[in-house]
């Protein structure tokens, strides 16, 4: 073929990596942002809302909550969803301003590193908390 | 002004009954004399009946012969005279003085700039290479397998009518230069390339379907787009690129051309 030449100086990217990553990220971007809508909204509603509002929040409050399955799984998607769905979304900000590869692969492990500590953290304090604890 | 400046045809012509006289403010860059761009105004008379591409060519026949920049057929059909007025992508020559004259005879300022995310070579005249890299990038050619028919392709008025909006477009850049993520990152296949190759993925003569979006299923490709709608405002041929987009995504998605 003849095409292969015809402008042997032009700028050539490379081979498609034939990875459905690009396509799951999209659609986990708007299925997560569905659930996080109710999700968060009713976080926000319970906590600021209901019962006297903010003023009722305090460590007994928690502690009640957490004590049902219920509570501790919606606070445990709540988590998950919102870092990977924010996480995903600085990724693209970071893949889209950053201007040299350096740069964007720091930031991006910067990220990461600060998505697994929050994660992490926050998912051995659901699974953890000991409402007994004194002092 | 009698004289006549440097690489201008001659003097001007006596102005028309009804013209008005516009500021056009042009934003020039000649790299052999600056190091950064900047901004050059000409007060010009002009009829409301005009063209901005017209308003150009009086600054380059009689003002200033040194002003670059690119139009062939000047009727919109080539598409070589992309550039943003007033903020917008626009042709120069489908653009009427009126649609810009301030409202009242209040004095009128047009802003021309070249447009955005592509190499400026001299002043309106940008480098465009990487555009036509990323549409060479997704085959905008027939590909077909087997023997060849030995009578013409046939296709039904149904099946031409799923791409019939794509096959408009003029290759002008409009769309891809003012695309937000085109801006920040060139190497977004972006708008025009994904159009050209809807043209081709729904055409059901061509078989190559699956090829175009594998290429545009990676990190370049049309998961890049944010729906911003910039590409449909700003295309000159009324493509509704946006949506043209959201066909491929959804022919990735559903697995379904």
């Amino acid at each position: 073929m003849s095409l292969a030449l015809d402008k042997p100086r032009s700028p050539r990217r490379p081979a498609a990596r034939r990875s459905n990553g690009e396509l799951y990220s999209w659609l986990f971007m708007r299925l997560s942002g569905l659930l996080l809508v109710v999700l968060v909204l009713g976080h926000l509603f319970i906590m600021n809302i209901l019962d006297g509002g903010v003023h009722k929040i305090n460590f007994g409050f928690v502690a009640g909550r957490w004590a049902s399955p219920f509570w501790q799984f919606w606070d445990l998607s709540m988590l998950w969803l919102a870092q990977i769905h924010g996480g995903n979304g600085l990724r693209t900000v970071i893949n889209d301003y950053a201007r040299k590869d350096a740069t964007r692969f720091w930031l991006k492990i910067l990220l990461y590193i600060s998505m697994v500590l929050i994660i992490s953290l926050g998912t051995f304090v659901i699974f953890t908390f000991d409402p007994n604890i004194t002092n | 002004m009698t004289a006549t400046v440097e690489g201008a045809r001659g003097t001007q012509p006596p102005v028309p009954d009804g013209a008005v006289t516009v500021t056009v403010k042009i934003r020039r860059f000649n790299p052999e004399v600056d190091d950064e761009p900047r901004w050059d105004t000409f007060d010009i008379p002009a009829l409301p009946s005009d063209r901005v591409l017209n308003l150009l060519h009086y600054i380059k026949w009689y003002v200033d012969g040194t002003l670059t920049f690119r139009r062939s057929c000047a009727h919109g059909i080539c598409g070589s005279d992309a550039m943003r007025i007033n903020g917008v992508n626009r042709l120069a020559c489908k653009v009427l003085l009126k649609d810009l004259l301030s409202a009242g005879g209040k004095p009128t300022t047009i802003t021309i700039e070249p447009i955005k995310g592509l190499p400026v070579n001299k002043d309106l005249l940008v480098d465009m290479e990487p555009f036509f890299e990323a549409f060479r990038a997704v085959k905008p050619y027939l590909i077909t397998y087997g023997n060849e028919p030995t009578r013409e392709r046939i296709q039904s008025a149904a099946d031409r009518e799923r791409f019939d909006d794509t096959t408009k477009c003029i290759l002008c850049a409009c769309c891809t230069t003012s695309c937000p993520v085109y801006w920040t990152e060139g190497s977004y296949f972006g708008p025009a390339a994904i159009v050209n190759a809807h043209r081709f993925i729904f055409d059901s003569r061509d078989e190559g379907a699956e090829e175009r979006l594998d290429i545009l299923n990676d990190i370049d490709g049309v998961w890049r787009c944010r729906t911003t709608f910039n590409c449909t405002d700003a295309c000159p041929r009324g493509i509704q690129v946006t949506k043209a987009i959201q066909e491929v995504k959804r022919a990735l998605l559903f697995k379904r051309v």
